[in-house]
């Protein structure tokens, strides 16, 4: 396969993971949407890791899923934090960034 | 012919569960399709010879993250169902789905359009790290495991100093806050104009006392 099928894929990935993102207020399924947009990244990068023999594309993977799983403990952190003082919370309920 | 056939089953299987991801009323259904996803994306990424990869998403994605993200849907409650009558702004799922669209059309018109002037869809000089493929033939763990600890070991370092911030953010966050002295002092105080047990009969509250 060219690398072209693989950059469409990961745009179309990335989009339904915006649109998710958009349109769902339980703030797991976000978190989910954001999971699947990083996917896509990641991808991407392999993509043109394979297009252009450089290791380097793999590399940046590699650190992209150590961010991811920091990033998915503290926000799942934060989840169980909100659902804590306000059971049955959507992402509207916190609009106003006040406890 | 194969890699066609391969790659069409696990485009598939990746969009899909992406839309189950986020068409699924219930919250567990949503995290299975998580998985069909990534696990769609570990099949591309062996097709794209990036082995080492490929079982670390599966380990990594498709075991630990999912698993966490259920587990904590099981704490929280299955049965939270999404009030999706109420549309607090206006007109922002048309706007969301128009948004996505809009996305596809701009990464897409990226990708097509700059390569109308030559045959070539990516450019660009090549990383220091050196070739996805060497000369001896290694396998592709081998040069990735290189790569990292030479070239990028500053950036591997300073991801322990990331997952240590992690690991004290989730523990501050997680953690139930543990009552002061005076608050303490005045339940002490309600509970004995009660008729409770009195403040020198708590001896945990002495100890508090004890310890400043």
């Amino acid at each position: 396969m060219n690398v072209e099928a693989y950059l469409v894929l990961a745009a179309l990935l990335f989009s339904i993971g915006s649109v998710g993102l958009l349109i769902r207020r339980n703030p797991l399924i976000m978190f989910m949407c954001v999971e699947l947009m990083l996917n896509a990244v990641n991808l991407t990068f392999v993509a043109f890791s394979k297009e252009l023999d450089d290791i380097g594309g793999q590399v940046s993977v590699f650190f992209v899923l150590v961010v991811a799983a920091a990033e998915v403990v503290v926000g799942l952190g934060i989840i169980v934090a909100l659902h804590r003082r306000r059971p049955g919370a959507t992402a509207d309920d916190v609009r106003m960034l006040k406890g | 012919m194969v890699d066609v056939i391969v790659f069409a089953i696990a485009a598939t299987v990746v969009l899909g569960g992406a839309i189950g991801v986020i068409a699924m009323r219930n919250p567990v259904h949503s995290a299975l399709s998580l998985v069909a996803s990534f696990f769609g994306v570990a099949v591309l990424f062996v097709d794209l010879d990036a082995h080492f990869l490929a079982a670390v998403q599966v380990i990594i994605y498709t075991g630990a993250i999912v698993v966490l993200f259920l587990f904590v849907l099981m704490l929280l409650g299955v049965d939270s169902t999404e009030d999706l009558s109420v549309d607090p702004l206006g007109g922002q799922r048309p706007g969301a789905v128009a948004a996505g669209v809009g996305m596809v059309g701009v990464i897409l018109a990226a990708f097509f359009l700059t390569r109308s002037g030559s045959d070539e869809v990516v450019t660009g000089v090549p990383s220091l790290a050196g070739p996805l493929v060497d000369d001896l033939g290694e396998p592709n763990i081998r040069i990735l495991g290189r790569a990292i600890f030479t070239d990028y070991l500053f950036a591997f370092e300073i991801t322990s100093v990331l997952l240590i911030i992690a690991v004290v953010g989730a523990v501050v966050l997680a953690r139930t806050p543990r009552a002061t002295t005076t608050e303490l002092a005045a339940l002490a105080a309600a509970d004995r104009d009660a008729g409770e047990p009195s403040l020198e009969e708590l001896p945990e509250l002495q100890e508090i006392e004890e310890a400043e």
